[in-house]
């Protein structure tokens, strides 16, 4: 049995995927990227391959993807991320016509066709505000763990309006309304709305298509997915995998590689 | 003699001048701004009173301005911030007509003619790429205080470039160039670069004319100063270290001065009837 990998260099993290030959997802990995992109694409392979006991020699095609996939020293080649995310999208819910891929610096709108491919993309690339960074900020000013932001913000009776766009700014708002008495989950609601309001702008420049799938890290608060929603009036495709969506997607491309690799005809046309 | 406090709540810090009716500046304070703006109002003031060697009842009258300057409760006016820049920047040098302010949020340029009135001004209030703010995180980045930005930068040979579209994505820029093995003052030194290039376009904005007066708290840092320089090939009037971030206060406690004046005035001439 041959294996494929895909590696996603993210701003934020770095997640490696394994796939067999049926396309099943047989390792994973998920780390912070740090300071050193290469040891942390190189520490993410090794853990996804122990996940399952696989062994280096059975790899026969490693893919990089993420900012980072440049320096994903051990890859064969690179895809880009927006191609990468679309593709363990539509893996996933065969349906998607529309991605939004929401990461620690950066966040996707992707339309694809009914074929899997991409027919436009737009996202963030001047400025933090709308991004995972934005919760994180928060997270940092009201001293709650990343993973309860959600749910607090769930429980909020009436959310308080945001007005920083700047990711630095809000901490200071942030605070600045807890000084003034409001409460942890209304502020955290007004937060996610924020940044929902942001993502909703960046999808309808592509046009919004159901099904939408919501991919990336921040696609596990549930906060997050209830205020999109409610935004955006469709309802979302959600994964517990979500984080592995750009690897998956990587993955894939590998094993595309591979199989064209095993039939000299499909491989001229790779 | 009446004395006059001249109050400015800015973003990140609060500061307070007091001044007599020759219009010197008698004492001066500085705070954190904080969440409570008021109290921090409050605190400049009180600073700043007993550094002149007064007493509250010493002040006949209190101007406030900066962001915050609806927030407090004891100010019997309120100016905006670019009345006030531009009152005291006149005051300390007439010829001004474009005045460059740098704060901690927010990064203002304001073109003013010989009168101080104002006749058109920019603003750099929603992103912290065009503020102090974006000093501060890279130096922060790095594991610098927000103190040793000067120091830091002025040692540097060679900057960085560094491309200064977000204070955010700029924290894996830092990482990159520290991996690869630039220094943290270069790094720093390139953050001042790109902090100058968009004061550049803010002031063009404003259509810019000679004389220019560089204000508030990063001016501090000769780095800032001697670029800024540079950049408009021109000779530009820079208050002293000890005033630079003083400038709007002074402005407040000058425009208070003279409403105090026409107040007196006022009540002398409905005398006279």
């Amino acid at each position: 049995m041959a294996y494929a990998v895909g590696v996603d260099v993210g701003s934020t993290q770095t997640k490696a995927v394994i796939v067999d030959e049926s396309k099943k997802i047989v390792g994973r990995a998920l780390i912070d990227t740090g300071a050193n992109v290469i040891t942390a694409a190189e520490k993410a392979y090794a853990i996804a391959l122990a996940d399952n006991g696989i062994r280096e020699e059975e790899v026969e095609y490693v893919i990089g993807t993420g900012y980072g996939r440049y320096r994903v020293t051990f890859g064969n080649t690179q895809v880009t991320e927006i191609s990468c995310h679309a593709r363990g999208a539509v893996h996933i819910f065969p349906n998607t016509r529309t991605v939004l891929d929401m990461g620690g610096q950066d966040t996707k709108a992707i339309r694809v066709t009914a074929g899997g491919d991409i027919f436009d993309f737009c996202m963030n690339d001047k400025c933090a505000a709308g991004t995972g960074r934005f919760l994180g900020a928060a997270a940092n000013a009201l001293d709650i763990p990343l993973n309860q932001l959600g749910s607090r913000a769930l429980q909020a009776e009436k959310a308080v309006k945001i007005s920083t766009t700047c990711t630095v700014f809000a901490e200071s708002e942030v605070l600045s309304w807890l000084g003034k008495g409001k409460k942890i989950e209304d502020i955290l609601l007004g937060v996610h709305q924020s940044i929902a309001s942001r993502s909703a702008g960046l999808l309808r420049r592509v046009g919004i298509e159901e099904e939408v799938s919501f991919t990336g890290g921040v696609a596990k608060n549930i906060g997050m997915v209830k205020t999109l929603e409610d935004a955006l009036e469709v309802k979302l495709n959600i994964n517990e995998d979500s984080h592995f969506m750009g690897a998956l997607g990587a993955a894939l491309f590998a094993l595309d590689h591979i199989l064209a690799s095993r039939s000299p005809k499909l491989a001229a046309e790779i | 003699m009446a004395f006059t406090s001249g109050i400015d709540v800015g973003s990140t810090y609060t500061k307070a001048v007091i001044i007599d009716q020759d219009r010197e500046v008698v004492g001066k304070a500085v705070c954190k701004t904080g969440f409570l703006l008021d109290e921090a109002a409050k605190k400049a003031n009180d600073q700043a009173v007993r550094q002149a060697g007064l007493t509250q009842d010493d002040i006949r009258y209190t101007m406030a301005t900066g962001f915050g300057r609806h927030q407090i409760s004891f100010s019997d006016l309120t100016a905006t911030d670019m009345t006030a820049s531009a009152r005291g920047t006149t005051h300390l040098f007439p010829g001004t007509r474009t005045i460059l302010d740098v704060g901690g949020q927010t990064m203002k340029a304001s073109l003013i003619d010989g009168d101080a009135k104002i006749r058109s001004f920019r603003l750099n209030d929603k992103c912290a790429a065009g503020t102090g703010a974006f000093l501060e995180k890279t130096a922060h980045y790095m594991g610098y205080t927000t103190e040793e930005i000067g120091s830091l930068a002025v040692t540097s040979k060679e900057p960085v470039p560094i491309s200064g579209v977000c204070a955010v994505f700029a924290e894996s820029e830092v990482i990159n160039h520290l991996s690869q093995g630039n220094t943290p003052s270069d790094i720093m030194h390139g953050a001042i670069l790109s902090l100058v290039d968009r004061s550049m376009q803010l002031m063009k904005r404003v259509k810019m004319e000679a004389e220019y007066t560089l204000i508030g708290g990063i001016m501090q840092f000769s780095t800032m100063k001697r670029v800024l320089q540079e950049t408009l090939e021109a000779d530009v009037n820079i208050p002293a270290p000890e005033m630079v971030q003083f400038i709007p206060a002074l402005g407040a406690a000058l425009l208070g001065q003279y409403r105090l004046e026409k107040i007196v005035q006022e009540s002398q001439d409905a005398q006279k009837v």
